[in-house]
């Protein structure tokens, strides 16, 4: 195996954990606020999936799509937490459970009755489609450098957004005692609203950026919930910085277990929370 | 929830299911037959998360392991010795129990939920993609055990109204089982687990021995379930490991009622027909396609309607009206 060999493993490993964390920091946000198992947080990376591809097939660009399907997302979140997930908060896990189990069929079934059972490409943009030569005959895809770039701006947005601003303030409050930020005078209700559409438009925009590598497929979701439950139990729920390293420590596993041991590669993930969780039970950022 | 007229009702209702047979027609019989094997499945996974307040979400993983120890240990062609294959299914998860319970029992909530999953999908990659396990094509098992003594078979398994029955007695047993079980000291502590885990390890008990007894108990019973359905389709594949499984089962199990054995086969029954009902292209036509929108749609309004699920719904329907009336 020579240099240019894993470096390319290195990026592909990196944009794929990269994308993960997009979908997983959604996942941990809306249960460390709002303590809330969402199965089908995994819909919402395949609705994105599907929303650029239709999208950018009527409008003809790729970044349009991209402009208009976010906030199509963000609108779809507000309006499931308000209709749906506000009445689980006091309830049971195993409700919050049952009531996402059924959503992922709802989900899946109008995908079908909208967008049919094939399987779908979609097309990179013509601007970023090239690739960088890294030797004679290997070369690196530029837009799957544009995926990690786009992740990578989005982690630092959301550092600055949860540790700098006001509203992160609140979220982290709320994510601790929630009681305490009620009595101060804070909307909860509206916060709850806000960070469960920023979770679903995180997903939603990691299904979009992802479809030209990925391609668009009936029951993507769910292939990318469970690897997503994985990075938030190594992680440890809640924290958004444990799933930033699990993510990344989860595409290098994946991506590294598929060279070198292709068979035991889709094992390989699991065999590393196992590991984490006999050394941590509850994840690597555990919070007091 | 549980009246005196209980035992009466489930006394009925299985004089009815012995009866069928006579009359029901084959492809009706082969139904109830696997909706019996999915009632002990939930039965297993109520133990867990109706009485130990466990919720688990990979408990597809022992079902499907149990398929796979009676597809892997039979001849290709000719009938498995039911003697030996059953115990080495049901041993098989016993064992992957002992080893997954020392980790999962270590978390608890949310964190069980996860981590369950997750065991259940390494199980699932495990037969997935390994050449051990088969690949997603999975494994045909062409003939049915044997269940010999000596040399005088003593049931033809082959026989479809045989398996019927032979189901239905299975599925008694564990009814029978659990209940003596719950009914125990055993069973007792395992309620005391669920309401508080704390007082009851204060008071002395090892709870965690408890648990892993449990969840020990839970899998191979789930084993059960899993070793008669490979045995009735006659095929495994890695779907039998997915979640969806997991998914379903949880979902008789809440249907039905947590915490009551005869909910949670309850739950099978309902779940299972009505799935069957609406898939059904003669009355639904080609809407019926498209079955999983109403099943989605009904498992979100029993989450949001149903708390106490159907053997509950007397008294949820009572405490409603109670409390409307109390407005008024």
């Amino acid at each position: 195996m020579d240099f240019a060999f894993v470096l390319i493993q290195l990026l592909n490993g990196l944009q794929y954990g990269l994308l993960l964390f997009l979908v997983a920091s959604g996942l941990t946000l809306v249960f460390g606020i709002m303590g809330i198992v969402n199965l089908a947080h995994g819909s919402f990376y395949m609705i994105g999936a599907y929303l650029a591809w239709s999208l950018a097939g009527m409008l003809d660009s790729f970044a349009a799509a991209i402009l208009l399907g976010v906030p199509l997302t963000v609108v779809l979140g507000m309006g499931l937490e308000r209709l749906l997930f506000q009445h689980l908060y006091h309830r049971d896990h195993l409700y919050q459970v049952l009531l996402t189990y059924g959503l992922i069929l709802v989900f899946e079934e109008l995908r079908s009755v909208i967008w049919g059972d094939d399987v779908h490409g979609v097309a990179v943009p013509a601007l970023l489609s090239g690739s960088i030569p890294l030797t004679d005959n290997l070369s690196y895809p530029i837009y799957r450098l544009v995926i990690s770039g786009f992740c990578l701006l989005l982690a630092a947005a959301l550092y600055w957004l949860i540790q700098k601003t006001r509203l992160g303030m609140m979220i982290r409050a709320g994510s601790s005692n929630r009681e305490m930020v009620q009595a101060l005078g804070i909307n909860i209700k509206m916060l709850y609203t806000l960070v469960f559409a920023l979770g679903v438009a995180l997903a939603a925009f990691a299904g979009m950026i992802a479809a030209p590598v990925s391609s668009v497929y009936p029951n993507m979701g769910a292939q990318v919930l469970i690897i997503c439950f994985v990075v938030v139990v190594i992680g440890g729920i809640g924290s958004v910085w444990g799933a930033l390293l699990a993510s990344i420590l989860i595409g290098m596993t994946d991506t590294f277990g598929k060279v070198l041991l292709p068979e035991y590669a889709g094992m390989s993930t699991y065999l590393l929370m196992v590991l984490v969780l006999l050394w941590r039970p509850e994840g690597l950022f555990k919070r007091g | 929830m549980r009246s005196k007229l209980t035992p009466v009702i489930l006394f009925v209702a299985v004089l009815l299911l012995v009866a069928f047979p006579f009359v029901g027609e084959k492809f009706y019989i082969q139904l109830i037959a696997k909706v019996m094997i999915m009632a002990i499945f939930a039965m297993s996974l109520d133990l867990l998360v109706g009485y130990t307040g466990l919720v688990s979400l990979g408990h597809a993983a022992f079902f499907g392991l149990a398929g796979y120890v009676l597809a892997k240990a039979a001849p290709q062609y000719a009938a498995a010795n039911f003697w030996t294959t059953l115990p080495l299914a049901l041993g098989a998860c016993a064992v992957f129990a002992l080893f997954t319970g020392f980790l999962v029992l270590r978390t608890s909530g949310i964190y069980f939920i996860m981590v369950t999953l997750a065991f259940s999908q390494m199980l699932f990659f495990v037969f997935h993609d390994t050449p051990f396990g088969g690949g997603s094509d999975g494994i045909y098992i062409y003939a049915k055990p044997e269940i010999k003594i000596g040399e005088t078979a003593l049931l033809d398994l082959e026989d479809f109204k045989v398996l019927y029955w032979f189901t239905l007695g299975l599925m008694t047993l564990v009814y029978l089982f659990l209940h003596r079980v719950l009914d125990s000291n055993f069973g007792r502590a395992l309620i005391g687990i669920k309401t508080n885990e704390h007082r009851l390890r204060a008071l002395g008990f090892p709870t965690f021995r408890y648990k892993l007894a449990s969840y020990m108990l839970s899998g191979t019973l789930a084993g059960l379930a899993g070793y008669l359905a490979a045995l009735q389709f006659g095929f495994v594949n890695p779907e039998i490991l997915s979640w969806h499984i997991s998914g379903s089962v949880l979902m008789m199990v809440i249907l039905g009622g947590m915490g009551s054995l005869h909910g949670a086969a309850l739950g099978a029954f309902v779940f299972i027909l009505l799935q069957e009902m609406l898939s059904n292209q003669s009355w639904f036509g080609p809407v019926a396609k498209h079955w999983q929108l109403a099943m989605g749609v009904f498992i979100i309004a029993v989450a949001l309607l149903l708390p106490h699920g159907l053997v509950g719904l007397g008294s949820t329907l009572k405490n409603r009206r109670k409390r409307a009336g109390g407005h008024g």
